[in-house]
C-alpha cells in the first residue's frame, strides 16, 4: 500500500439526485441553437474531437487516412478547423505522430491496460512510458473499477499518482468507465478523486460499452469540477467519449459546459469530445447550414 | 367481369409480427352458413412457448412506461377500432352468423370497453393504493404491481367483445398477455390483432394465438414462466385441469363465468385488480 | 470540504490550469446563442372576440369591448368582450338548459366520450395554444410549450376516464352532479386553470361559466373554439370575458350552485363572504408564500436546481412558489454562491425565443406590486442581490433577484410578491425549519431537500402545507391532488380527491 500524499475524504463528496440531474440535463438539452450560433458551436466541437480508432484490427493505413481526416476534416474547405486530437493505441503512436506532424493536432495514446485496467500496475506504467516515449502528447488512463467498487480508493488514487508520474510532459485524462460505476453518486466520487490524484482531465468512457457519455453522467462530472475549481483554483478538463454520433449531441454537449462552467472551459485546452462518426454528421450540418440543403452521406468522406 | 378481391391470410400476432404456426397446421374455418371461409393456423405449443418468451421480453417496459402513456395506448386502439367498426361488423356478422345490427352493437361495445380501461390506467393506482395507520414510526405503503405475464383463454362466444373484455384490463394493470383466442371463432380476434398492431403499443405486450384448445391450453397452464391465468373458456373439465396445471408454478388462476358481456358489470376494477401484486414498503419517519 | 495544497497536489507540469485571481466563473460572450425565436406565423388569432354562451360567440349586451395586450412588447392583440350581469344571467341560463336538457341525461360514457374528444383537439394544436399563451401572458415559450400546454392536455384526458367511473371513486354513495358552476381563473396559468376547472365539472356532469382572467382570455378564447370543434352539446361550457364586475356577478347569481376561485387570499376572502348563506359550495385555491428548506445534507447542485424551479420559474408568477429560501447555516455561503452563479447564466428576455427562461410580467400593475415590496425590503435593511441581464427597453420585465440577511418579520417574507424574487433566511436544526416554513397565514405549498429518507418523511409530515415537494419542486400531475392549508384555500383539485368538489354525494 503506497502512502498518498493526503487521504481521500469520500464520505465527503456531494451526493447527487438522479432525478434532478437528469431533469437539469435535458432541460439544456432543449436550447435552440441555431444560425451563426449553430455554425460557431459545429466549429468549436470539430476543434475539440478527440478522432478515435480503438480495434484490435488497427494498422498503419488506417491510422494515417484517420490522420489526414484529422488535419482536414473537409476536403477543400480550410475555413473547418482541425481536430484538437487522434486518439491510438500505444503500437500505433509513433505512426500517428508522423502523419500529424507539424499539423497541430496532438497524439493522445490510450494506456495502463485499457481498456479493463486489470494488469498489475508495472505493466500500467510500462505502456504508459512507450506511448510518451513514442511521442504521445496526451495519455489516456483506465481507473481500476473493481478497486474502486470493493472500496478500494487507495489503491485507484495511486495508481493514478503512479501513472501521472510516468507522464511526464504528457497530459493526464483518467477515465471512470461511467457504465461500470453505474450511480450518480459513484461518478462524482471517482470524479473527485481523479483530480485530487493527478488528473488533467476526467473522460467518461472506454467507448466500449453502453451507456457512456449521457448528459447526465456529463453533468455530474462538470459539477464536480466546477466545486474542485473553487476550491483549488485548479481547472480541470472534461471529455466524453462513447455513443456521440450526432451534431444534436455535440451541441447539446458545449451547451452543458457553457452553463455549468462558463465562458473559460469553451475551449480544446479544457473540453474535448471523443467520438469518430459524429464528425461527418457536423460536416452534414454545417454544410446544410451554408446551403441550405440537407445533405447526404455520399458527400462526405469515410477515413 | 367481376373484380376479383385479394383475400386474407390470416395469421396468429406474435411479437409484433403476423406470422403462421410454426407447425405449418391449419383448421378451416366455415362462416355461418357452413360454407368454406378462410384457414387459420392451427397454433402449436412451440408457438405458445414462443408467445411466452415475446410477452416475458415485453413486459418490464411496457410495465415502466408511465400510467398516462398506456392511457393514450389504450385510446389509440379504441380510435383504431372505431375507424374500422363497418369492417369489423361485417366479418363478426359473416363468421359467428349474427344480423348485422348485432354485429354493429358488438363492436360498439368492445370499442367504449377499451375507450373505459383507457380511463382506468392513471386511476386504479389511487384506488387500489393505500398508505396503512401502522401503530409505529414508520410511513407504509401499499401499491398494486403487474402480476406479469399471464395467459388468457377466450371464451367461444361472444368471440369479439369477450376478447376485448379480457385483454384490456390486464394489460392496463401492466401485465403482457398470451391469448387462446376462441376455437370456433377466430377471424375476428385475429384481425383485431390490426388495431393492436397500429395503437402504439410495444411488440410482444399482447400476442394472439389461434388453434385448438384442448391442445393448447394444458402448455399455457402448466408454463413455468406464466404468472397467472385468466380463464373465460367456459368449459368446467377444462376449467378444473386449468387449476390443477396452475399448482406448478402456483400461478394465479381467475375463472370467469360472465352470463352477459354487454353488461357493466362485465369490466370494472376488479377485472384489473385480479392480475396485480400488492408491494407493501416500510419507511422510518425520523430526523 | 477538504482542499487540495498546493504544494502537496501539483507538479509543475500541472499548474498550467491554475487560476492567478480568485477562482470565478465567467459566463459571458464565449458562443452566445443566436435568437431562436418560435414562429407566429401558423397562429390564427382574430382581431376581436365575442362571449361564448350557448354554444356560440355572441357580442356583449353592452358592445363594449377591451384590449388585451402582449406584455413583452405591449402590443394590442386582440379586443375582447366586457361581460355584465346581464351576459352572466344569459349564460347562467344557457348553462342550466344544457344541464336539464342534455348533459344530466347523458351516459356518463358519453359524457367521457367529448371531453377525450377536447383532449385530442387540444393535443393537435398544442404548439399554436402555446404561442398565443405565450404572447397573452409573457411566460416564456419553452414553458408553455412543454409544461402548461401538455397538462392542459393530460388534465382533459384524465378526467374524461373518470366520467363512468365516479361509483369507485365513492363508494357506498349516490354520485350525482351539483348543475350549474361558476369558475374564476386567474392570469398565470390561463389554459391550465381553464382545464383544472372545466375538465373535473363537465366528467362528473356539471355545467359551466368561467371567467378568464382579464389580462389573458385569449387561449380560453381557443378553447371555446375547441368545444365548438368537439360538438360539445352548447351550453356545457360558457366563457364570459371580463374584469371584477363580471366575477362579481358570477359569484352572486343566485342559480350557480358552486363557485371554484383561483386568485389572491384578498379576493378569495371577498368571496367567501360573498357567499355565506347562499349554500353555495365553494372551493378557493388562494396565494402562498411557501419555504424551500434546505438541509446540509441535500444534493447540493440539486438544491440550487429546486431553487431556481420554485422562484423563477413562471417568473415567480405561481401560487406555489417556493419564495422563501430556510438554508441550513452551515451550508448558506455555499449555496448562495451556487445561486448566484446558477442565475448569471438565467436569460431574460423576448418570451417567444426559446431559450428565454424569465419572461416577462403579465402586466404593468404587477410590475409595480413587484417594484414596491423590493424597495420595502431595501428600505427594510434586508441586503438585495440582483441578476446583471440586460432588460429590454419595452415590455414589462424585472430580473431574477433574491434578498439576504431576511427575518421573519421582514415585509419580504411575509407577503406574496408574485414576481422572481426569493428572500432567504437561515436556520440551524431541523426544528427550527419547520417552525419557520410553517409561522405564516399561508399553507399552500413546501420544499425539503435532503438526502436522508427518513427525514424526508419526518420533515413533510410536519408541513402545514397542501403540497409538499421533496427533492424537487413545481411538480404537477392530473392525478395528485393540489391545494391549501390555511389562508392558501380550501378544497382539491387533481386526484380522487379533486373530483370532490364536483359532485354531490348521497
Amino acid at each position: 500500500m503506497s502512502s498518498l500524499p493526503l487521504p481521500f475524504e469520500a464520505e465527503r463528496v456531494p451526493r447527487v439526485d438522479a432525478v434532478g440531474i437528469e431533469e437539469r440535463a435535458a432541460a439544456l438539452g432543449k436550447r435552440s441553437i441555431k444560425k451563426a450560433a449553430k455554425v460557431a458551436g459545429i466549429k468549436l466541437a470539430i476543434s475539440m474531437l478527440d478522432l478515435t480508432t480503438l480495434e484490435g484490427k488497427d494498422s498503419e493505413g488506417k491510422v494515417r487516412q484517420l490522420c489526414r481526416k484529422a488535419i482536414r476534416p473537409q476536403p477543400g474547405d480550410p475555413s473547418v478547423p482541425h481536430v484538437a486530437a487522434v486518439c491510438v493505441y500505444p503500437n500505433l503512436v509513433a505512426i500517428a505522430k508522423d502523419a500529424l506532424a507539424g499539423s497541430g493536432v496532438k497524439v493522445a495514446s490510450v494506456a495502463s491496460g485499457f481498456p479493463a485496467g486489470l494488469v498489475p500496475l508495472s505493466a500500467k506504467l510500462d505502456d504508459t512510458r512507450l506511448a510518451v516515449e513514442a511521442g504521445a502528447d496526451e495519455i489516456d488512463m483506465v481507473i481500476d473499477r473493481g478497486a474502486f467498487l470493493s472500496g478500494d480508493y487507495e489503491k485507484v488514487a495511486s495508481e493514478i499518482v503512479a501513472i501521472k508520474d510516468a507522464c511526464g510532459d504528457a497530459h493526464l485524462k483518467v477515465i471512470l468507465e461511467t457504465g461500470e460505476l453505474e450511480t450518480y453518486d459513484n461518478v462524482r466520487k471517482a470524479s473527485r478523486l481523479a483530480m485530487t490524484y493527478g488528473a488533467d482531465f476526467i473522460k467518461t468512457s472506454t467507448g466500449k460499452i453502453n451507456p457512456a457519455a449521457t448528459p447526465g453522467v456529463v453533468l455530474v462530472m462538470l459539477e464536480a469540477i466546477r466545486d474542485f475549481y473553487f476550491e483549488t483554483g485548479r481547472r480541470i478538463g472534461m471529455k466524453p467519449a462513447g455513443g456521440i454520433k450526432t451534431s444534436k449531441q455535440a451541441l447539446h454537449l458545449l451547451v452543458l459546459v457553457k452553463e455549468t462552467l462558463g465562458d473559460a472551459w469553451l475551449t480544446p485546452d479544457l473540453f474535448r469530445i471523443g467520438a469518430s462518426t459524429v464528425t461527418n454528421d457536423l460536416l452534414m450540418q454545417l454544410t446544410k447550414e451554408a446551403s441550405g440543403r440537407y445533405q447526404s452521406e455520399d458527400y462526405f468522406t469515410k477515413d | 367481369m367481376p373484380e376479383l378481391e385479394i383475400r386474407k391470410t390470416y395469421k396468429l400476432y406474435v411479437g409484433g409480427e403476423f406470422i403462421r404456426t410454426e407447425s405449418g397446421r391449419y383448421d378451416p374455418v366455415p362462416d355461418a352458413k357452413g360454407e368454406f371461409l378462410a384457414n387459420v393456423s392451427r397454433g402449436s405449443r412451440k408457438d405458445v412457448r414462443e408467445a411466452v418468451r415475446k410477452a416475458r421480453a415485453a413486459q418490464p417496459g411496457w410495465a415502466a412506461k408511465t400510467p398516462y402513456l398506456k392511457g393514450q395506448i389504450l385510446y389509440r386502439m379504441a380510435e383504431m377500432l372505431d375507424g374500422r367498426a363497418e369492417s369489423f361488423a361485417a366479418l363478426l356478422s359473416e363468421t359467428r352468423g349474427i344480423p348485422a345490427a348485432a354485429a354493429r352493437k358488438e363492436v360498439r361495445a368492445a370499442s367504449d370497453r377499451l375507450l373505459h380501461y383507457a380511463g382506468w390506467s392513471d386511476k386504479y393506482g389511487a384506488l387500489l393504493g393505500t398508505v396503512n395507520p401502522v401503530a409505529s414510526g414508520y410511513f407504509d405503503f401499499s401499491v398494486p404491481e403487474p402480476t406479469g405475464v399471464v395467459g388468457i383463454v377466450a371464451p367461444e362466444t361472444p368471440d369479439f367483445l369477450a376478447l376485448v373484455t379480457h385483454l384490456a384490463p390486464v394489460i392496463v394493470a401492466g401485465n403482457a398477455v398470451v391469448v387462446l383466442v376462441s376455437e370456433k371463432h377466430p377471424l375476428v380476434s385475429l384481425e383485431f390483432a390490426e388495431i393492436l398492431a397500429t395503437s402504439d403499443l410495444s411488440a410482444g405486450v399482447a400476442n394472439l394465438i389461434s388453434g385448438r384448445k384442448e391442445e393448447l391450453v394444458p402448455h399455457l397452464a402448466r408454463h413455468m414462466d406464466v404468472n397467472a391465468i385468466a380463464d373465460a373458456g367456459g368449459d368446467r373439465a377444462m376449467s378444473k385441469a386449468i387449476q390443477a396445471d396452475a399448482a406448478v408454478n402456483v400461478k394465479r388462476v381467475k375463472s370467469y363465468r360472465i352470463a352477459d358481456y354487454f353488461s357493466d358489470d362485465a369490466q370494472g376494477l376488479d377485472f384489473i385488480e385480479s392480475f396485480t401484486e400488492t408491494k407493501t414498503t416500510w419507511h422510518p419517519i425520523g430526523v | 470540504m477538504a482542499s487540495v495544497k498546493e504544494e502537496e497536489a501539483s507538479k509543475a507540469r500541472a499548474i498550467r490550469h491554475v487560476a492567478a485571481e480568485k477562482p470565478a466563473l465567467e459566463f459571458g460572450s464565449a458562443w452566445e446563442y443566436s435568437p431562436a425565436p418560435e414562429s407566429r406565423d401558423h397562429v390564427r388569432l382574430e382581431s376581436r372576440y365575442g362571449l361564448f354562451i350557448g354554444g356560440k360567440f355572441v357580442a356583449p349586451k353592452s358592445g363594449k369591448y377591451f384590449e388585451t395586450v402582449n406584455p413583452a412588447t405591449e402590443e394590442t392583440l386582440a379586443e375582447v368582450a366586457d361581460a355584465n350581469a346581464a351576459d352572466v344571467d344569459a349564460a347562467v341560463r344557457a348553462a342550466e338548459d344544457a344541464y336539464r336538457k342534455r348533459w344530466s341525461r347523458l351516459k356518463p360514457a358519453e359524457r367521457g366520450k367529448y371531453v377525450y374528444r377536447i383532449a385530442r383537439l387540444l393535443q393537435e394544436k398544442s404548439r399554436e395554444l402555446a404561442v398565443i399563451e405565450t404572447m397573452d401572458g409573457g411566460k416564456p415559450i419553452k414553458e408553455s410549450r412543454d409544461v402548461d400546454v401538455p397538462l392542459v392536455v393530460a388534465h382533459f384526458f384524465y378526467h374524461a376516464g373518470w366520467a363512468d367511473k365516479l361509483d369507485w371513486a365513492f363508494p357506498r354513495h349516490t354520485v350525482s352532479p351539483i348543475g350549474v358552476c361558476g369558475q374564476i381563473i386567474p392570469w398565470n396559468f390561463p389554459l391550465l386553470m381553464a382545464a383544472w376547472k372545466i375538465a373535473p365539472a363537465i366528467a362528473c356532469g356539471n355545467t359551466v361559466v368561467l371567467k378568464p382572467a382579464e389580462t389573458t382570455p385569449l387561449t380560453a378564447m381557443a378553447l371555446a373554439k375547441v368545444c365548438e370543434e368537439a360538438d360539445l352539446p352548447p351550453g356545457v361550457v360558457n366563457i364570459v370575458t371580463g374584469a371584477g364586475e363580471t366575477g362579481a356577478a358570477i359569484v352572486n347569481h343566485p342559480r350557480v350552485k358552486k363557485i371554484a376561485f383561483t386568485g389572491s387570499t384578498d379576493v378569495g376572502k371577498i368571496i367567501q363572504r360573498a357567499t355565506a348563506g347562499t349554500g353555495k359550495r365553494l372551493t378557493l385555491e388562494l396565494g402562498g408564500k411557501a419555504a424551500n428548506i434546505i438541509f446540509e445534507d441535500a444534493p447540493i447542485d440539486q438544491a440550487v436546481e429546486g431553487i431556481i424551479n420554485g422562484i423563477y420559474f413562471n417568473q415567480g408568477h405561481v401560487c406555489c412558489a417556493g419564495s422563501r429560501l430556510l438554508v441550513q447555516e452551515s451550508i448558506a455561503d455555499i449555496v448562495l454562491a451556487k445561486l448566484s452563479d446558477r442565475i448569471a447564466t438565467l436569460r431574460l428576455g423576448d418570451p417567444l425565443d426559446k431559450n428565454t427562461d424569465v419572461g416577462a410580467i403579465n402586466s404593468k400593475m404587477q410590475l409595480d406590486k413587484i417594484r414596491e415590496l423590493v424597495a420595502s425590503g431595501v428600505e427594510e435593511g434586508a441586503e438585495i442581490h440582483q441578476s446583471s441581464c440586460p432588460i429590454p427597453s419595452k415590455g414589462y420585465f424585472f430580473p431574477p433577484t433574491f434578498f439576504t440577511g431576511v427575518a421573519q418579520s421582514h415585509r419580504i417574507a411575509r407577503e406574496e410578491i408574485f414576481g422572481p424574487v426569493l428572500s432567504v433566511m437561515t436556520f440551524r436544526t431541523p426544528d427550527e425549519a419547520v417552525e419557520k416554513a410553517n409561522n405564516i397565514p399561508y399553507g399552500l405549498s413546501a420544499g425539503v431537500w435532503t438526502d436522508k429518507g427518513s427525514k424526508i418523511f419526518k420533515i413533510t409530515s410536519k408541513m402545514r402545507a397542501g403540497v409538499v415537494w421533496a427533492n424537487t419542486f413545481n411538480k404537477f400531475d392530473p392525478a395528485s391532488p393540489f391545494g391549501g392549508y390555511k389562508e392558501s384555500g380550501f378544497g382539491r383539485e387533481g386526484g380522487v380527491h379533486g373530483l370532490r368538489a364536483y359532485v354531490e354525494l348521497s
